[in-house]
């Protein structure tokens, strides 16, 4: 083989390499990833039954339920819609009433939402960034104030 | 005080840095051997201020200075000892602090056993290091002081974040920031050679031990943060596919390529030009993701403090470190001329492949971790990317490297035969295929896909032990002799074996533990029994115990075993009153390679408890593998061919390899 042949044999086996790798990430891109809503978006946009999306807002103060069976249902708000949710398994630890909340799973037919995940964040302050911006939008958003039940700068401050 | 004189001595190392790039810079480019000189000692007295910068911070966090705002933010006078020094890294200000450190300590390295180096190429490296540090330094000065003071001073600290008050902080960050930081010396080399526009073997050799040391560190950082998230986070997961996860995963990806091309480089003096860029491409990735995890654009579990300011500020040092880097490999590459043929079926060409399946695997993983930052931007939409897409892409071109991993290494340089490489396989096929029918035989409920994966985990196993039988002639001369040829071979003959060993451990693993994990979820009360393959576990109640800085609800259970007793598993639930923060703490309980992983929520109103429990068979081997691999790697650092200047082995043992 001369060198031209090597190199286009190197340059084909690259190719088509990278043909297969690009193919298999549309592909993916088409078929696996999951869109972020707020309540708002779900009723407005009306998520159809079954369709696999990204549940965020604050749950509903009050609206926690536990049943038997590690069962909980609760509601998930935007301050303008809420979406009553039911979720099978053991919360995360950083799952609290009037707190930011991220649900990925579906809506069934009845219009109730079925988490197979409830998503945990590291730190009891933070706040998932979609969840932010969806309050945002929707107005209830407090510049600096505090979501997670974490002690004020200013109070923790006085000695 | 102490406080001030860490800050003082953060300034002056800028100072320093700045010293360290322009002098030898200028020196190099006037031939004048006195401000060359100048890299090696500036280098070490860098690392030096930085070094006390970082005690004063960490003195400050021991004695609980609540004066200094990251102290009082990040810790609390009850906070045991291990976690008052491991949070001093334990947020953004500290954390950046450590980065410089290691940035300085590899400087420092250079400076003192880069003794055999060309000088010219030693100061080179060694401003282009002093660089990075500078602008790093001066990001740590305007945008993120850890020294900043506080007035009136506290009595009492926030504490840190509870998730971090783990032994994990003590050694997942450390560990991991080697690695990121410990490529930036095959980025410092690789521009090196493009401003010189001189490159050959001898640089290989060079680059090759740093790079090696840097993957060693970023293998046992990556899956020590698997591990920590595994039993830290309680839904037993060791991999998420997050972000963060991702940016650590990437140069992983891209160093393990380069070094594969390395070696290409030193035997061959062939890849050139790939190998400079691999270089500069692990180092910008390294450089993505302290960008990821800092400037908390990705939703992530590991964002903890993020500022738009920063985020900007680190964005821009990206753009100049890989936009430049980038720019002067476009400029000069050129100059570095080619060498080495080899047939596409050889040792040169399954390194190729190698090398194009591992950084094509890495694009599919950028592209999955920043596709929704782009499409964000354009349209507005929040997508996730999650497993399903990884496992689509990532996935096959994984595979495809792992079953590519057993021939590299029988194949000859220049020209290889495949088939022999198939038939001196053959073992590791029959092997695979025991293995396969076994597990139809033990397993028969499990999907094909355990079977296989199993098969090729076991041939990827003894694939790599091929090799040495290979050249060892185990089975076909008398052992003592096969002994003496074993001791004989190159440790770095040694070490591809057993790091290739150790991705097949880690490929064992990851079966067992997706295809044959079993899971029980449930809400119970005492004496309730949960059985869970062959093991039945009893919750016999609750109790609370005290800590030094949190309260813990403790559950007792009794494992048993076909009836019989084996053991208690104590999983709780930790509440951290100054943060007012709860925390799982998962009980595992190791069985061979298998582990059993428990895990409890909060009380449920009717008095029941909300309990998740996993069996985990195999498990343990996705870390051990990962240690395995890294093993490996020190094995080949410490081939003797790496350290340049030793003399070269003698013909009678040259002799007795097979040719190279």
């Amino acid at each position: 083989m001369t060198r031209r042949q090597r190199r286009f044999g190197l340059i084909g086996t690259g190719l088509a390499v990278l043909g297969i790798a690009a193919a298999l990430v549309l592909f993916a891109l088409r078929d696996t990833i999951v869109f972020f809503n707020s309540p708002t978006d779900v009723v407005e946009k009306h998520v159809k039954p079954g369709v696999r999306i990204r549940l965020g807002g604050l749950v509903k103060p009050d609206s926690v339920v536990r049943g038997d069976h590690a069962n909980v249902t609760f509601e998930v708000t935007d301050g303008n819609k809420a979406i009553s949710v039911a979720y099978a398994g053991t919360l995360p630890d950083l799952f609290r009433e009037g707190q930011g909340v991220v649900a990925e799973g579906s809506l069934d037919a009845s219009g109730r939402f079925k988490a197979d995940t409830i998503l945990a964040k590291h730190d009891e302050t933070y706040m998932p960034r979609e969840v932010a911006d969806a309050l945002k939008r929707q107005g209830h958003w407090k510049e600096g104030a505090s979501y997670g039940g974490a002690v004020p700068t200013s109070q923790a401050r006085t000695p | 005080m102490i406080a001030e004189l860490g800050h003082y001595a953060l300034v002056l190392a800028l100072a320093i840095a700045l010293i360290q790039t322009a002098m030898p810079l200028w020196g190099v480019k006037s031939r004048d051997p006195v401000l060359i000189g100048l890299a090696a000692p500036t280098a070490v007295a860098q690392f030096v201020f930085i070094a006390v910068a970082f005690a004063a911070l960490a003195w400050c966090h021991v004695a609980s200075d609540f004066s200094v705002l990251g102290v009082f933010e990040n810790s609390h006078s009850a906070k045991p000892l291990i976690y008052k020094i491991s949070g001093v890294w334990g947020n953004h200000e500290g954390s950046m602090l450590l980065w410089v450190l290691i940035l300085g300590l590899f400087g420092a390295l250079v400076a003192l056993f880069g003794g055999n180096l060309p000088m010219t190429l030693k100061a080179t490296v060694l401003a282009v290091q002093g660089f990075l540090a500078a602008t790093f330094h001066l990001f740590i000065l305007v945008t993120s002081n850890p020294f900043a003071r506080l007035e009136p001073a506290p009595f009492e600290g926030r504490d840190l974040n509870p998730v971090l008050q783990d032994i994990g902080l003590a050694i997942h960050p450390p560990l991991l920031y080697l690695g990121y930081v410990g490529f930036s010396i095959t980025f410092s080399f690789a521009v090196a050679a493009l401003i010189e526009g001189r490159i050959d073997a001898a640089w290989a050799r060079w680059v090759r031990p740093w790079a090696l040391a840097a993957w060693m560190c970023l293998t046992l950082g990556v899956a020590m943060g698997s591990y920590w998230a595994y039993y830290t986070l309680g839904w037993g997961g060791w991999w998420f596919w997050d972000p963060v996860e991702n940016a650590s995963l990437m140069p992983w990806l891209c160093g393990t390529a380069l070094l594969h091309s390395a070696v290409v480089m030193e035997k061959r003096n062939a890849l050139k030009v790939w190998t400079v860029l691999l270089a500069i491409l692990t180092f910008s990735l390294s450089l993505l993701g302290t960008f990821l995890v800092r400037s908390g654009v990705l939703t992530s579990v590991h964002t903890f403090a993020n500022d738009p300011a920063r985020g900007a500020f680190i964005l821009a040092i990206l753009v100049l470190f890989i936009g430049g880097g980038f720019a002067l490999f476009a400029w000069r590459a050129p100059l570095l001329k080619q060498g080495g043929l080899f047939a596409p079926v050889s040792r040169e060409g399954a390194l190729v492949l190698n090398n194009l399946l591992l950084t094509t695997a890495c694009a599919t993983v950028f592209i999955g971790t920043l596709y929704p930052l782009v499409l964000e931007a354009l349209t507005g939409d929040k997508i996730s990317v999650g497993a399903p897409y990884f496992n689509y892409t990532f996935g096959p071109l994984a595979l495809a490297v792992v079953i590519a991993m057993s021939f590299g290494p029988l194949l000859a340089w220049k020209r290889g035969d495949l088939l022999a490489v198939a038939q001196r396989l053959m073992v590791a096929f029959a092997v695979a295929i025991a293995g396969i029918a076994a597990s139809y035989a033990v397993e028969d409920t499990s999907t094909t896909l355990a079977h296989f994966g199993s098969g090729l985990a076991l041939f990827v196993m003894v694939g790599a032990l091929a090799d040495l039988v290979e050249r060892t002639g185990l089975y076909r001369v008398p052992f003592r002799t096969a002994l003496r040829r074993a001791s004989g071979l190159p440790r770095s003959n040694w070490g591809t074996a057993v790091a290739h060993f150790g991705v097949g451990l880690t490929l064992l693993g990851i079966v067992g533990e997706t295809q044959w994990g079993a899971e029980r979820i449930a809400s119970i009360k005492p004496h309730d029994v949960l059985s869970i393959r062959h093991y039945e576990v009893t919750f016999d109640g609750v109790a609370p115990r005290p800590g030094p800085n949190y309260r813990e609800t403790v559950g007792t259970f009794t494992v048993r075993r076909n009836g019989r007793l084996i053991g208690v598993m104590e999983p709780s639930r930790r509440s951290y009153p100054v943060r007012a923060t709860t925390t799982t703490q998962a009980a595992l309980m190791v069985r061979g390679l298998s582990q059993l992983y428990l895990a409890i929520g909060d009380p449920n109103p009717d008095g029941t408890m909300s309990v998740r429990l996993y069996h985990k068979p195999m498990v343990l081997l996705i870390w051990i593998g990962a240690a395995v691999m890294m093993l490996g790697g020190g094995l080949s650092l410490s081939d003797r061919r790496l350290r340049v200047g030793a003399p070269r082995p003698a013909a009678a043992r040259a002799a007795l390899q097979p040719a190279e």
